[in-house]
């Protein structure tokens, strides 16, 4: 099969962007859609022309590396996938594709489809561990956890950080990722202790890095490679007031 | 020169204590005024970061990524063991020992292993107090299954994302030591050399990805944890991004390679669909629990596999293995499915895979206990396949998955270069030949939390350490060296791309230094490295230019640097004359085709060191010596 692509390309943070069209031919519809870029790439440094720059790395659907939006879709088409799960066979023969970065002002453009995620790093340092040193944790059996709390607890931490959250936002909010950690860590007895200055030091980080509010319309979740609930905002919420009043 | 692994004395059981009491301390007052990088952060580079900030020394985290978290020990699925006998089955960390020794085809270190094993307990504890969201039972008690064909219960898992979980939790750890300030992340860094000064590892040179500036760090220690060469085969389930890079510069500074022979070859993976694809993806082994594996009894039988009644099919494992059957260990799994392969037999247009049937399963268990055992395995593969393995059977073959091999180290996990510690996939110890399942993230968290800690406080508590700055000579002399590799690559402007030499380096070491090899295969195959060697370095193409992001050319040098490994791996796999493990020699085998040691010749590590580019590296050996455990052959009729 033949797709039409319309590639966001731009060459750093300061210069300007804009999409340029290009023709992948010979596209096996078994092929991935981070395999059809890489047959353009490979067809543009045969031509000598700068092939398209985007992160991936373990192109199965954990790492987090890849993100595109494909036809103003964060990660394309297909419910509950990563950007690398996505197949070609999910399109249609001459159809024409516009892939372009995840958009955020929290994730500035690097280049051409790669931003900067660093921010999300930077909320998780904010709080989102347990604070103790290696050597001191009791058994790990000597505090029973409740399967609905443990599995509960694992629905949200399977969170990838992988910002599709964000770039389908509108205000551009970190709210899902955020309070998927807060949920993570906040449901677990090992948590607990933390668990005021936890989601008060995150949302702070995550206001600073310019993220925007919620304003609850759900497109985090609809777009989100792992299906993680907006009840983890809602949690977040009534954290980060119960926090605020003590 | 004497390969000294400096293994404590005394009894097994008491070397780790005798030697972490032997050790020398800093006391924390002085910590903070040595330096230490870390280069990479899967489970073993993140642990260790975070240990070391957490004692109070300044750590510097280099690493490819954008994010610690996406090193690929995050797709590590099945589980982690540890002898914590919660099952009351007769785990033991004894047992675990014998087990990883045993499923290594003793050819791993036995004190190293099993400090592994007596570890091994603590890692659980530290990862439940992390906040690691492991299976539990109703009762609220961590759950475990049985795994790579223990016989007990000893593996804790956390849904199929047990290495996604674990590295959460070390990232998280070294977060905090970011927050407080004794750990600096260096993203988008690849380290290009290191940096040796009156013999001791004393910094590094890395390149800024996103800049393409060549940067030098100075260090007391440093610790390489970049993961396995898996890579080099081109197609593998390992991360497109991960390579060799990093520990093969430190080989060329005097860091001697160990056993990079012994690979493992996974046997159920989703098949090649196509020459475009740039990686394979692992299903759970826990899949042969329940399925069946056949090819057509005739070759050249294309019918679909519905058309093609029992008494046309060959269950090769069941045939060859009647009491083992389809749950026979990964080495002999994956080369019985080469063997009918190569006889013509194989399934799907490219003859290249077997069938995995669960026909019979879902008749006798019904489809709704088939898909609670495995429906996010099914689901995985219908997504990459589009075919539904609910209703025809799935198809396998085996892919390159883990190496065994790496850097040599002491039992200190120190190279052969004082102050270069090597930790994880990167190293070499643990695994002998072959890694039992669910042992990997054992294995690097073991290094990074418990290990490192007191073996690099040895180190820095116990050498003298010369301030040294970046003026000195070595970082320029490195650094340049660094920048003419780059302008040499760039230079090229040849008509092949790398990604058309990654290719056919991986298709020479897939079908010569892959599942089965012989002497007149590993010859070709080293004239054909040496070969497409000079060939790369005449026709490369490479993109772009080296003062920006430039993934091109990232890539271009961890090409070139597999073009020179590729050819210690064969010379390796060349000069151990028997089969092992992994490492299957079709000259050395019993006379019903299974892998047949040499332990009076070959139960030793063998040490490679660099020699220059083209020319023969020096083997050193290291005997290996097994007070515990009595080697025998290993059955599985």
């Amino acid at each position: 099969m033949r797709v039409h692509l319309k590639v966001w390309r731009q060459a750093g943070p300061d210069q300007p962007g804009r999409l340029v069209d290009y023709s992948a031919d010979h596209v096996h519809p078994d092929m991935s859609f981070l395999e059809m870029l890489d047959v353009v790439n490979e067809q543009l440094i045969k031509k000598g022309e700068d092939p398209i720059a985007f992160d991936s790395n373990c192109r199965e659907g954990i790492c987090g590396s890849c993100g595109l939006v494909i036809d103003g879709i964060p990660h394309g088409p297909d419910k509950g996938a990563t950007t690398c799960q996505v197949h070609m066979r999910r399109f249609r023969n001459g159809e024409t594709i516009t892939v372009e970065p995840f958009r955020a002002k929290g994730f500035p453009i690097v280049k051409d489809l790669v931003v900067d995620r660093s921010a999300f790093d930077r909320i998780i340092a904010a709080g989102g561990y347990v604070s103790m040193n290696v050597g001191g944790a009791p058994d790990a059996n000597s505090l029973p956890i409740a399967t609905h709390v443990a599995d509960q607890a694992m629905d949200s931490a399977q969170c990838i950080g992988c910002g599709a959250c964000v770039a389908a936002c509108k205000n551009a909010a970190a709210h899902l990722f955020t309070s998927a950690k807060i949920t993570h860590l906040g449901l677990l007895p090992q948590g607990e202790a933390e668990r005021g200055r936890r989601v008060v030091r995150m949302v702070e980080q995550m206001d600073a890095e310019g993220f925007g509010m919620c304003s609850n319309e759900g497109e985090c979740e609809a777009v989100c490679p792992k299906e993680i609930s907006i009840a983890n905002i809602a949690r977040m919420n009534r954290d980060y007031l119960r926090a605020m009043l003590r | 020169m004497i390969l000294d692994a400096r293994i404590p004395s005394g009894p097994i059981a008491d070397k780790w204590d005798r030697r972490k009491f032997e050790n020398k301390l800093v006391s924390p007052a002085n910590r903070r005024k040595y330096q230490i990088i870390v280069v990479g952060t899967g489970l073993a580079g993140a642990s260790a970061a975070a240990s070391l900030g957490e004692l109070g020394y300044p750590v510097k985290a280099v690493f490819i990524h954008d994010s610690p978290r996406r090193a690929h020990s995050i797709a590590a699925q099945g589980g982690i063991n540890a002898a914590k006998n919660y099952r009351n089955d007769g785990d033991s960390v004894h047992r675990l020992f014998y087990d990883t020794i045993k499923g290594g085809d003793y050819r791993a270190r036995e004190a190293n292993v099993y400090r592994l094993a007596q570890t091994s307990v603590n890692i659980i504890d530290q990862c439940v107090a992390q906040g690691v969201p492991f299976a539990r039972e109703y009762g609220g008690l961590l759950d475990n299954r049985s795994f790579g064909g223990a016989q007990v219960s000893r593996t804790f898992y956390a849904r199929g994302q047990t290495g996604q979980q674990l590295l959460l939790g070390a990232y998280q750890s070294l977060m905090r030591q970011v927050d407080a300030r004794t750990v600096t992340l260096f993203p988008r860094r690849e380290m290009l050399d290191l940096v040796v000064i009156d013999g001791k590892a004393r910094g590094i040179v890395a390149r800024n990805l996103v800049s393409g500036e060549l940067e030098t760090h100075q260090a007391d220690a440093v610790l390489l944890c970049t993961g396995g060469y898996g890579t080099v085969f081109y197609l593998s389930t390992n991360a497109i991004n991960s390579n060799v890079t990093a520990a093969w510069r430190a080989h060329k500074r005097g860091a001697f390679f160990a056993n990079p022979c012994f690979t493992q070859i996974h046997p159920t993976c989703i098949p090649v669909s196509g020459d475009h694809q740039s990686k394979l993806t692992l299903m759970s082994e826990s899949l042969r629990n329940d399925g069946r594996v056949w090819v057509p009894k005739q070759p050249g039988d294309k019918r679909p596999p519905a058309q093609i009644p029992d008494s046309d099919r060959d269950y090769y494992l069941e045939r060859r293995y009647p009491s083992f059957g389809n749950l026979v260990p990964r080495d002999v799994a994956s080369r019985a499915a080469k063997a009918v392969c190569d006889e013509g037999r194989g399934a799907g247009d490219s003859g290249l895979s077997v069938y995995l049937d669960f026909a019979e399963a879902i008749k006798r268990h019904g489809v709704d206990t088939i898909a609670a055992r495995y429906g996010n395995l099914f689901d995985m593969y219908r997504r990459i396949t589009d075919e539904n393995p609910y209703d025809v059977p799935m198809r396998i073959y085996p892919a390159v998955h883990y190496t065994m091999g790496g850097l040599w180290v002491d039992y200190n996990l120190m190279s052969t270069i004082p102050g270069l510690f090597v930790l994880g996939e990167a190293n070499f110890s643990d695994h002998g030949a072959n890694r039992l399942g669910a042992s990997a993230l054992m294995q690097g968290l073991a290094d990074g939390y418990f290990v490192a800690p007191y073996t690099v406080a040895n180190y820095l508590g116990g050498t003298t350490l010369p301030a040294v700055s970046l003026d000195h000579d070595a970082f320029g002399a490195a650094r340049s060296e660094s920048q003419e590799r780059i302008d040499q690559v760039l230079k090229v402007k040849g008509r092949r791309t790398v990604r058309e030499f990654h290719r056919a380096i991986g298709s020479i070491c897939w079908d010569q230094v892959g599942m089965a090899r012989n002497e007149a295969g590993l010859r070709q195959a080293i004239a054909a490295i040496q070969a497409l060697r000079s060939e790369f370095w005449q026709d490369v193409s490479v993109p772009g230019e080296a003062n920006n992001l430039n993934p091109g050319l990232d890539y271009a040098g961890r090409v070139a640097d597999y073009m020179e490994f590729a050819e210690a791996l064969a010379l390796d796999a060349l000069e151990r004359r028997e089969s092992c493990g992994g490492h299957f020699r079709e000259e050395h085998q019993t006379p019903d085709g299974e892998a047949q040691r040499n332990d009076a010749e070959f139960a030793h590590v063998a040490a490679w060191e660099f020699k220059g580019v083209g020319a023969r590296p020096l083997m050193h050996k290291e005997a290996l010596v097994f007070e515990e455990v009595h080697p025998t052959q290993r059955s599985y009729k």
